[in-house]
């Protein structure tokens, strides 16, 4: 039976808590009596026979008829599935998405059905490569698809290729994929790793265009998501459940696939980084020393390989198909069961180790952007309720932050690292003064269409992602980032934990209480 | 007196060179430059004047020479040995102040000018740079006839001396007005520019001029861009903290490290990076470093038919050649001052045009140190060093030599 998740409370006996920094970790002795720790829901057990409950809900999903009777001859079906943005890390081969697809083909086919294209939801994400459409798809199906050109990757500046639904009540404007929206049937498979995901986000989403992205990518939508993984205090998840009703009204008709995953991430021989650290065996602390170690010596390039080659054994806890709404209200309320962590109030200073990896540098380079994503628009947002940390209070992340970035993934961010934030690092000012030059720029276009590239506008939405947690926080502290990056952030730099409790006592006192939310594994903070 | 001087060694040249892999003060003691006594150069004839040396500035060219990395091109077109020192504010026999304007023209080596009012740099002949009553050379402190400013005393010919204060707004402290010869050059440069932009295919858009490199005559170059030259857009490549706020004060609109500004110019082109070049890029790249990776960088970024402008002397370069040819990219020199046209019609004399930017931007700012003669070795080695250092122009100062 695996043990909910739980809070220590840090006394001196306390040994030191692990933290992650990038590719790499720290041990932080926190301040005993009153600091305490977060520790994540041990990870739920996965179902035995993943491939009989993938049909067993193919055929008996809520709210809608059996997908085989969905089907029929000179039909237009279209599958979207999740991009590489999802599960993190990616999971041991098979991939929920190839083991799910293959039995929907072998539906339709059994259907008669012969006009079937696969598309990969990348929104504004970069195109996946083929090692990773192989890894998420199986090579029989990417064989059987690519070749022919029936496996797509969703391409939002494709103006041929785009279909306009309609304006929401609000005037939010819903353009999605043409095909997807054309088809008699659009099939959309889903891995929901947090709260967030799934739902109307997915098709509403993960297949629109700028034109319709911007509408709730934005600071305004963004600061008043309290938090994202709490969607109906998410005006985020409001204005895509308003798009929703349009697809419904005018789209076509979905048949969702939603998947949830235990929080086993962790494979042989990093094991030990799931376990609390009081429990350590000598064996753990000798691999503790013997990875830090490693990562540490390692050139950069190196360690990052070596993590980003990671594969989670993650697997399958429930599937649900059918109707978007219907689907998703079980699967979030799945994800509630394994992630919820009840924590009694607020914290002065919240700490976060930022680790090697967020949705949007898998296989690639955690850039200055995407550690403030991570740590101000993911990690600060993983809780229901209140946040962790009181208003005016101080975030705490520890990572390396260097000033590195990937070209060919993000070059744009290169960009707005130097011109924009150069500028401003007010995400309403930057929405207004800059983004229109970034979403229209026709490099970026070029290579988020041709290449592997994020859109041109992607490091905003990044940014406005943290939008909340900036305007509520009192101070953000990076301890052993690089001091110039951190402050071109707008951020304060700390050498050392000790450094970074001392400069927060200039904002919170000198006792304040502190709170570590060690993730991941991936958990919510449920606070009273 | 006293003074520094160039002899002609081909082996100190060497390893002067070679030494300066190490450090430039090692190149200074190794190298062709000595710290000697020299007979004060008689007056070549009517029209020349002593002028008592108070501050001269010690420029890229110089340090080039002291290091032995100048070209042998120079070896017809100046006269061993030599006293160098070209940026120079000094002293008459009467005690007026003046500004030198090294170049020795037309009228100092005893010919007619090119045309009438025209300034030392004019014509388009340079026969009598190495002839005449005078050894050859191409400016005051590149010539043995003439001395130096980096010697208390040389003789300077009319023709070359600005008086200071004797106009309306001229007057102007010692380390202003030494800084006047290196803003010149810049501001040439920079109306080397005017014809480009004003003939862009686009002028609702201001036109992008790139500036790589924000020494003193980076930093002039953009002055000269921002005050003479309209509708541009200036983007400069600076390594240096100091140089990078000096640039944002001189007018330029963005400023980013060397390696951003490829990047930055093609932000502002809204262009395409193809390979290593910008599909378009700046309408003209002025490169005020003058390497083999300078010139490349600018041959990247300077758009098809577009121009760059060598403002840092470049010496033995490697190019690949190719992208220039393909996008008939103009190479243009720019090496020093005259008669200026601007871009609205009017003609005036580039000095006349620094000494009102000198002032107006109060250029003694970017004179970070000055220091005796005799303490040359560490001069040149801050000035070789300067961006690093915190510096931009570093100065001899002979108010105090005795003559």
């Amino acid at each position: 039976m695996p043990r909910p998740g739980f809070v220590l409370n840090v006394d001196r006996s306390t040994p030191p808590t692990l933290f992650w920094h990038g590719e790499g970790f720290r041990l932080e002795k926190l301040p005993a009596d009153r600091s305490r720790v977060i520790y994540a829901p041990e990870p739920h057990d996965a179902i035995d026979d993943i491939d009989g409950a993938i049909r067993a809900s193919l055929l008996n999903p809520i709210d809608m008829d059996p997908l085989p009777t969905l089907l029929f001859p000179g039909m237009k079906l279209t599958i979207a599935f999740d991009d590489v943005s999802l599960p993190l890390p990616k999971m041991r081969r098979p991939d929920l998405r190839q083991r799910i697809i293959e039995q929907v083909l072998t539906m339709a086919a059994d259907a008669g059905v012969d006009d079937v294209e696969l598309l990969a939801a990348l929104a504004l994400h970069r195109r996946m490569h083929e090692f990773e459409l192989r890894h998420a798809l199986g090579d029989r199906v990417y064989d059987a698809f690519e070749p022919r050109g029936l496996l797509k990757q969703h391409d939002a500046e494709d103006p041929d290729n785009l279909a306009f639904l309609g304006t929401t009540d609000l005037g939010e404007e819903i353009e999605i994929n043409k095909r997807a929206a054309e088809s008699d049937l659009l099939v959309y498979v889903n891995i929901n790793l947090v709260a967030m995901d799934g739902g109307w986000k997915s098709t509403a989403v993960g297949l629109a265009s700028y034109r319709s992205l911007r509408h709730h990518h934005n600071p305004t939508t963004m600061e008043a998501s309290h938090s994202f993984m709490d969607q109906h205090a998410s005006e985020l998840h409001k204005s895509t459940w308003r798009m929703g009703k349009v697809m419904r009204e005018h789209g076509p008709k979905i048949f969702q696939i939603e998947t949830t995953l235990n929080t086993d991430i962790y494979p042989q021989p990093f094991e030990f980084l799931a376990k609390r650290e009081w429990e350590w065996t000598a064996k753990d602390r000798a691999l503790y020393l013997g990875t830090a170690k490693s990562v540490a010596k390692a050139p950069p390039r190196m360690a990052r390989k070596i993590f980003q080659n990671m594969e989670a054994p993650h697997q399958m806890t429930s599937i649900q198909s059918g109707e978007v709404e219907a689907v998703h209200k079980i699967t979030t309320q799945n994800v509630y069961d394994q992630q919820l962590v009840e924590v009694e109030g607020q914290t002065d200073i919240l700490t976060m180790g930022i680790p090697y990896i967020c949705p949007y540098n898998v296989h690639s380079i955690m850039n200055p952007i995407l550690v403030m994503c991570t740590g101000l628009g993911y990690f600060f947002n993983l809780y229901r309720g209140k946040p962790l940390v009181r208003e005016g209070g101080v975030v705490i992340l520890t990572h390396p932050t260097t000033n590195e970035f990937n070209p060919v993934h993000h070059p744009s961010y290169i960009d707005f690292f130097e011109e924009v934030l150069a500028d401003t690092t007010d995400p309403h000012v930057m929405s207004q003064k800059w983004e229109k030059q970034y979403a229209e720029d026709e490099w970026y276009k070029h290579l988020y269409r041709t290449s592997n590239a994020y859109h041109g506008v992607h490091p905003f939405y990044m940014w406005y992602w943290g939008s909340h947690a900036m305007k509520y926080t009192g101070k953000v502290i990076i301890v052993g980032g690089d001091a110039a990056t951190v402050r071109k952030l707008g951020f304060t730099p700390a050498s050392t934990m000790n450094d970074a409790l001392e400069i927060a006592s200039d904002t919170v006192g000198r006792h304040p209480t502190i709170t570590h939310i060690k993730t991941p594994p991936l958990m919510i903070a449920d606070v009273k | 007196m006293k003074a520094l001087q160039v002899s002609r060694s081909v082996s100190k040249l060497g390893m002067a060179r070679i030494a300066s892999a190490i450090s430039p003060a090692t190149a200074t003691r190794v190298g062709p430059l000595d710290y000697t006594t020299v007979d004060e150069p008689e007056l070549p004839g009517p029209g020349w004047h002593r002028v008592k040396t108070r501050l001269a500035g010690i420029c890229g060219s110089d340090l080039s020479l002291v290091e032995g990395h100048a070209s042998l091109y120079f070896e017809d077109w100046v006269s061993f040995p030599f006293v160098p020192g070209h940026e120079v504010v000094g002293e008459l026999d009467d005690g007026t102040r003046v500004i030198l304007e090294p170049v020795l023209g037309h009228e100092a080596r005893g010919f007619a000018p090119p045309f009438a009012g025209a300034a030392p740099g004019d014509g388009d002949d340079y026969g009598h740079l190495a002839t005449g009553h005078l050894e050859p050379g191409i400016q005051t402190g590149f010539c043995c006839s003439t001395g130096g400013g980096w010697a208390p005393e040389f003789v300077a010919h009319e023709s070359q001396l600005h008086r200071i204060g004797q106009q309306p707004g001229t007057d102007m402290p010692d380390e202003r007005a030494v800084l006047v010869e290196p803003f010149a050059g810049g501001i040439h440069a920079a109306l080397l520019a005017a014809p480009v932009v004003a003939a862009r295919q686009d002028p609702s858009r201001p036109a992008i001029v790139a500036v790589l490199g924000a020494g003193t005559m980076g930093l002039a170059a953009v002055a000269g861009l921002r005050r003479y030259v309209p509708d541009v857009h200036i983007i400069v490549g600076a390594r240096y903290p100091q140089q990078r706020a000096f640039a944002m004060a001189y007018g330029a609109d963005t400023v980013v490290g060397p390696d951003g500004l490829q990047r930055a110019v093609r932000r502002a082109a809204g262009c395409h990076m193809v390979g290593d070049h910008l599909s378009s890029g700046a309408h003209v790249t002025i490169d005020a470093v003058g390497t083999s990776g300078t010139v490349t960088d600018c041959l990247r970024i300077t758009r098809p038919r577009g121009r760059v402008v060598l403002l840092g002397m470049p010496a033995d370069v490697t190019l690949d050649l190719t992208g220039l040819w393909h996008r008939e990219t103009e190479l243009k020199g720019a090496y020093t001052y005259g008669t200026e046209t601007l871009p609205d019609g009017r003609t005036c004399r580039t000095f006349d045009l620094a000494i009102e930017t000198a002032n107006d931007l109060q250029a003694e700012r970017l004179l970070s140190a000055t220091y005796p003669l005799s303490d040359h070795i560490d001069a040149i080695a801050h000035a070789a060093t300067a961006g690093r250092r915190g510096a931009v122009k570093v100065a001899f100062d002979m108010r105090k030599e005795v003559h």
